[in-house]
């Protein structure tokens, strides 16, 4: 984790939301700017270079996954959590593909939320319970382990196509509310261990060209 | 068109023209609206619990009748909408003289929704609980051989008949409008003059196939000046593209020789079909009246496909307001609802929390998963039971209950013990824990259903459980056992506790996406 306190930017278009995480987040970050929509986000993201984006999914003039896409060409060290009330699945995993390294829910308490930036700004994968559950669905829908013989369209790399015994254990666990330290425990494992397993599925869940995951988003809209 | 070949009388010329344009009108509206027609079926959860829609009997005939999807317009979303009303259109007969049956039906109305000009037929077809399409062909048909008179009666049945939803008639209002009546009044005397005038030149069948019309014409005026404004509005996109064609704003010379070419059509058309008159030839009116409809739809084939496109979007645009209606009164019944609530209950957090949690809840079911909270599944999956637990156990003991649920198969007997046996450790861990929050996490396999509840509470030490709560650790367990499943419990004081259910699956319905696995 980084020493210093990490440099953030608010994206939302709801000013008193805005407001509510600076209050709370307080000292626990360094909160050097907002922004409430994409093409202001991108040039104040652009000017600023915060270390995190917290970026809500839903924006007035597009997604949350307009202004990553943006800002990952130009300023590829910055890095963006992705903060949502709605947990459609298919936003969720629009934004996660387009390169957020992160998503939580509005609902997550500020303790949470400072230890997700923390995270984030470190290098490491944030993943919600939610999205934990969303993840371990769609790559069981792909296929899941061993079931991509009857694949039409295989990914350049197979290994992308599925996640190993272990991370389907983590993420799990995730699932399970589970914080990174107590997965540790769980499994008897280290917590950068933990941190590497879930970086890994998010590797694969944005590298991953295999069009059931997108398909699969889109079937769970219907369902 | 048999009628043609019946011995000529006074009229039976009339009746061939009508045939040709009834047939000539009718197919292409009901192709173009055919396709569409499905969109009024979709309107979806009625969330309004009762519109009137007495829209069952209308919908299923109908929707048989137009079939390909050619045209299908992308409606927002049909998917979410859930088609519920179902079951057999002819199911609620009575038995009985025809005369007293289908009184369930309400009383007659002509139908907003399904208008092709007053609503009259959809009413009345409704109102009978047939299919529409059929009492349109009857309405044209008795138009046409009651030489003219039907139109005056659909007219005045516009009139009468009170709009669905509405209690007064267009005639009623009209009463109160002087200066409509005295329009009508002067249009009619017009028309009747120039008939006059026509028929003083001797023209007989002509003029007593039109003199009703006068009073059709009459009719319309006032129901253009006094119906309600949606109504008044479909009217005028009846007449505009009309008025256009009589006099273009800008004559172009396509439409010149359009013009130019029915004109001599009809004239000379209509010339045949009098010479022939006198003729016993009876193939000779056969042409006249090939003439005479290829100019009709030469002069009005544009108007009639402007005016049918224009019903179909005028309908469109009917349908979206009023999904926009439903989804104000969704916000009403239950947003604002439970704002309400909040505010009346601001000093007790907790009443606050589960307050707002379970409209989020009931929210987001609405709008991502397209289920109406009121109505039950009626297909039981172990999705829907992890919704239910949580569901209950927030609502009954205020505790936030977080759910994943990956994958998803119908309930069978030992799922359903499963599911119990996580309800009953739900309720527990709500009870005697003290956790702020429960996890909840069901995760359908090939093989196997998991279900794993925990919380970080307070905790207990397995080797000295208090009798109470050993008892219901006995029923977790002994569920799980019975039906070849395992149920295992993890605590320690101070540690939280986690239950893990686990039940093998039948090896009947694999989820097919997930199929793969084994």
């Amino acid at each position: 984790m980084s020493a210093a306190v990490p440099r953030v930017v608010l994206v939302d278009d709801h000013g008193l939301f805005r407001s509510g995480v600076r209050g709370e987040l307080g000292k626990q970050v360094e909160v050097v700017g907002e922004a409430d929509d994409v093409q202001p986000a991108i040039e104040l993201i652009g000017s600023l270079e915060p270390d995190v984006v917290l970026l809500d999914v839903h924006l007035p003039s597009g997604g949350g996954q307009d202004v990553v896409q943006a800002i990952k060409a130009s300023h590829p060290e910055v890095r963006f959590l992705a903060l949502s009330a709605s947990d459609a699945p298919e936003d969720v995993i629009a934004v996660i593909r387009a390169g957020a390294r992160g998503y939580v829910t509005k609902t997550i308490s500020t303790a949470e939320l400072a230890d997700a930036i923390r995270r984030v700004a470190a290098g490491d994968a944030v993943f919600s319970h939610r999205l934990a559950g969303f993840v371990l669905d769609a790559f069981a829908a792909a296929g899941g382990p061993g079931g991509s013989a009857s694949e039409p369209k295989p990914s350049f790399d197979p290994e992308l196509d599925q996640l190993t015994a272990r991370e389907r254990e983590v993420l799990r666990l995730i699932a399970q509310g589970y914080t990174y330290k107590e997965i540790a425990r769980e499994l008897y494992i280290s917590v950068k261990t933990v941190e590497s397993h879930v970086s890994s599925v998010l590797r694969k869940l944005q590298l991953s060209t295999r069009h059931q995951l997108t398909r699969w988003a889109a079937e769970r809209r219907l369902a | 068109m048999t009628r043609c070949g019946s011995a000529p009388n006074d009229g039976s010329d009339a009746v061939v023209v009508s045939c040709g344009f009834a047939v000539f009108v009718f197919m292409p509206l009901q192709w173009l609206r055919g396709p569409r027609a499905h969109i009024g079926k979709n309107t979806g959860p009625t969330l309004i619990p009762d519109r009137g829609h007495q829209g069952s009997l209308r919908v299923a005939p109908d929707g048989e009748v137009r079939g390909s999807g050619a045209m299908m317009e992308s409606v927002e979303h049909p998917e979410r909408w859930r088609e519920h009303r179902g079951g057999d259109p002819f199911g609620h007969w009575h038995r009985g003289p025809f005369w007293l049956r289908n009184r369930g039906n309400g009383p007659l109305r002509r139908d907003q929704d399904d208008r092709l000009v007053g609503g009259v037929a959809a009413g009345a077809a409704a109102w009978k609980g047939v299919n529409v399409t059929a009492v349109r062909i009857v309405f044209v048909l008795i138009a046409i051989f009651s030489g003219g008179v039907g139109g005056a009666v659909y007219v005045a049945a516009w009139l009468l008949i009170p709009a669905a939803g509405q209690e007064t008639s267009i005639a009623s209002q009209a009463r109160n409008d002087p200066r409509g009546i005295r329009l009508a009044i002067a249009v009619a005397s017009l028309l009747a003059l120039i008939l006059l005038a026509i028929g003083a030149l001797g023209d007989g069948w002509f003029t007593s196939w039109a003199w009703p019309q006068v009073i059709s014409a009459a009719g319309l005026v006032l129901i253009w000046r006094n119906a309600p404004p949606d109504e008044q509005a479909g009217l005028r996109h009846l007449i505009e593209p009309l008025e256009s064609t009589a006099a273009s704003s800008r004559p172009g010379r396509r439409t010149a020789l359009r013009l130019g070419i029915a004109a001599v059509l009809l004239l000379g058309g209509a010339g045949w079909l009098f010479s022939a008159r006198f003729s016993l030839a009876l193939l000779r009116p056969l042409g006249g009246v090939v003439l005479v409809i290829t100019g009709i739809v030469l002069l009005l084939g544009p108007w009639w496909l402007r005016i049918a496109r224009d019903l179909v979007l005028e309908r469109a645009a009917r349908i979206r307001a009023e999904e926009r209606t439903d989804i104000a009164a969704r916000v009403h019944d239950s947003v604002l609802q439970t704002l309400a609530l909040i505010q009346r209950r601001a000093d007790d957090p907790q009443k606050v929390v589960q307050l707002a949690r379970m409209q989020e809840r009931e929210l987001r079911s609405w709008l991502f998963e397209g289920r109406d909270p009121n109505q039950p599944d009626e297909n039981m999956t172990v999705a829907s039971g992890i919704r239910q637990i949580q569901q209950d156990v927030e609502s009954r003991y205020g505790v936030p209950v977080e759910a994943v649920t990956v994958g998803d198969c119908e309930l069978d007997d030992s799922l359903n013990a499963l599911v119990a046996a996580a309800g009953e450790a739900t309720v527990n861990a709500a009870k005697w824990s003290g956790a702020s929050v429960i996890s909840l996490f069901a995760e359908v396999e090939p093989g196997e259903v998991s279900i794993v509840v925990r919380d970080r509470g307070q905790g207990f030490d397995p080797e000295a459980v208090p009798e109470d709560r050993k008892g219901l650790a006995e029923s977790v367990h002994g569920r799980m056992t019975r039906r070849g499943g395992t149920a295992t419990v993890t605590s320690g004081p101070g540690e939280g506790t986690k239950v893990s259910l686990k039940m093998p699956r039948s090896a009947t319905q694999p989820r097919p996406s997930a199929a793969s696995r084994s």
